[in-house]
């Protein structure tokens, strides 16, 4: 007895040491990680400011940062920030929305998942930039064709994650669940729904991510703002400029999102060791 | 009392895991059952707890029939098998949901104080040795006070040191709180050591071959003369069940023919 208690103080006592080494590392590799851009950003802009290279096509890092500020000065960097955001999270919600509902009806039985997972996975094939012109069909070339197929792209890895996330749960808990004689509304409230949670939030931002690659799809497909618009405009006016600045939003609001995101969902899930290091 | 009357179980794929298995076990009785592997006896176990049916036969407590989990059977598993979202002290709340919060922590503080993990209430399973998990499994199975506790090989994963201080927790528990205790294991010296009564069984099909009466007083002596002459009993059962099975399996090809 005392030696497990001695053996239980001394991991104890190991604990917060490791955390400390974690978030040293997590400086490191910050630093590490951003020094490759930062060097290169440099030798681009002191190449062009010494005239060995013209930066007309691939204009030096100043340059794209005075559009980017002259974009938000005049305000329409932010109107276009605006409308590209509503898309992606119209999109994203309804994909999620359709992606949970039907992975948990294919989940929910054999039979159920033998009937629905073959059609969605052939759609899942298809690719979906193919969808477009039926959407603009149906739904016209203003929003809703737009918010559909940003739908689409979030739904295909929603629906993967929670379908493969519910038959992975393990019997053995489901069994404990048994034992304690749960109703199957308790069984799903409290056993089958916080096992599937850390895999359904992987795929949630999965989702949020192929929403963000299809809403330039759908904004190069005809849109008068956004940050696509911005894109296919930038090309025809020849600012590479312009097609930078938009890129690099992108880029920036992308991870802001999904950093949102896993930052929600991260009090749901502090009993899972792995969690903190795959961010 | 907890009754096993004349329990039949048979697998889809024809499997005959258990033969018109019969056994009363006494309320607050010890009783361990050992054999090899594919002798039944966990297949007994799950039927017991209700977790499956049985093919023909019944199982009753008190007069009634166990056909799914009952609130007076607790189980534990080999595994721990906590729950990794919630705390030890949510994991053994677990089965109190329907208590008021004031009443649920009392008992929850009370059978992790039983069982030496008072200070670890707020830790995630994650954060605790396999013994220490195994120690939260058997809090969490006796927080609702169940008459009957069966385990099933619960120690088998644990190093001997470990194993020997959960048997001191378990007839600690077992002193204070009464259950009836149905233990499935394999390891004969923990049977000779924990039960008042020792049953072997053997395999294919699953029956009791033969039952023992270990009238050894309590505090018992791991390393006494008497508890090695009982072990050295149980294993001759042991190795005569599984010599009868040999011959036996010899003989039905011959008879098939």
């Amino acid at each position: 007895m005392d030696a497990i208690q001695q053996r239980d103080a001394a991991a104890e006592a190991a604990s917060p040491v490791t955390s400390q080494v974690r978030s040293s590392r997590f400086g490191v590799r910050f630093v590490l990680g951003i020094l490759l851009p930062i060097l290169l950003a440099i030798g681009w802009e002191f190449a062009v400011a010494n005239g060995y290279a013209v930066g007309r096509l691939m204009p030096p890092p100043s340059r794209i940062f005075k559009t980017l500020y002259d974009l938000a000065a005049t305000g329409e960097l932010w109107r276009h920030i605006g409308a590209t955001l509503a898309r992606v999270l119209a999109g994203f919600l309804l994909g999620t929305i359709a992606g949970t509902i039907v992975g948990a009806i294919a989940g929910a039985s054999r039979i159920t998942k033998e009937i629905l997972d073959p059609s969605l996975q052939g759609l899942r094939s298809v690719p979906s930039i193919a969808w477009v012109p039926l959407f603009i069909l149906w739904l016209g070339i203003f929003e809703e064709s737009k918010i559909a197929l940003i739908a689409v792209g979030c739904f295909f890895p929603v629906y993967l994650g929670v379908l493969g996330a519910i038959s992975s749960v393990d019997r053995k808990t489901v069994e404990v669940g048994r034992m304690f004689r749960l109703s199957q509304f308790q069984l799903v409230r409290r056993i089958l729904l916080p096992a599937i949670l850390p895999a359904y939030i992987l795929a949630l931002r999965q989702g949020l991510g192929l929403g963000w690659m299809f809403v330039v799809a759908a904004e190069f497909m005809g849109a008068s703002e956004g940050l696509g618009y911005l894109l296919v405009d930038g090309q025809q006016l020849g600012k590479p400029d312009q097609i930078l600045a938009s890129i690099l939003t992108f880029a920036i609001l992308g991870k802001i999102t999904d950093g949102l995101l896993a930052a929600a969902s991260t009090p749901f899930l502090t009993w899972q060791d792995a969690f903190a290091p795959k961010n | 009392m907890l009754n096993i009357e004349a329990v039949d179980k048979v697998y889809p794929n024809g499997t005959r895991a258990l033969d018109r298995v019969r056994l009363e076990v006494q309320q607050g009785e010890i009783v361990a059952v050992v054999g090899g592997s594919g002798c039944g006896k966990s297949t007994l176990l799950r039927l017991a707890a209700g977790l499956d049916q049985a093919t023909r036969g019944c199982i009753m407590l008190d007069g009634e029939t166990i056909s799914a989990p009952h609130e007076c059977v607790g189980l534990i598993f080999q595994e721990p098998r906590l729950l990794p979202w919630l705390t030890v002290a949510g994991n053994v709340g677990f089965g109190l949901s329907h208590l008021p919060r004031v009443k649920r922590e009392k008992i929850i503080g009370d059978v992790l104080s039983r069982v030496g993990l008072a200070d670890y209430a707020e830790r995630w399973p994650r954060e605790l040795s396999g013994g220490q998990a195994q120690r939260v499994a058997i809090a969490r199975a006796l927080a609702p006070r169940p008459k009957v506790l069966l385990l099933d090989e619960p120690f088998s994963a644990l190093d001997a040191f470990t194993r020997a201080s959960l048997h001191e927790h378990v007839l600690d528990l077992w002193r204070a709180l009464k259950p009836t205790l149905v233990l499935v294991t394999h390891d004969v010296e923990e049977a000779a050591y924990l039960a008042d009564r020792v049953v072997v069984m053997r395999p294919r099909p699953g029956r009791i071959s033969s039952v023992f009466d270990l009238d050894l007083k309590r505090p018992r002596d791991r390393y006494g003369a008497d508890l090695e002459a009982a072990k050295r009993r149980i294993l001759n059962a042991l190795d005569q069940s599984l010599r009868e099975r040999s011959a036996g399996d010899e003989l039905v090809p011959a008879a098939a023919i």
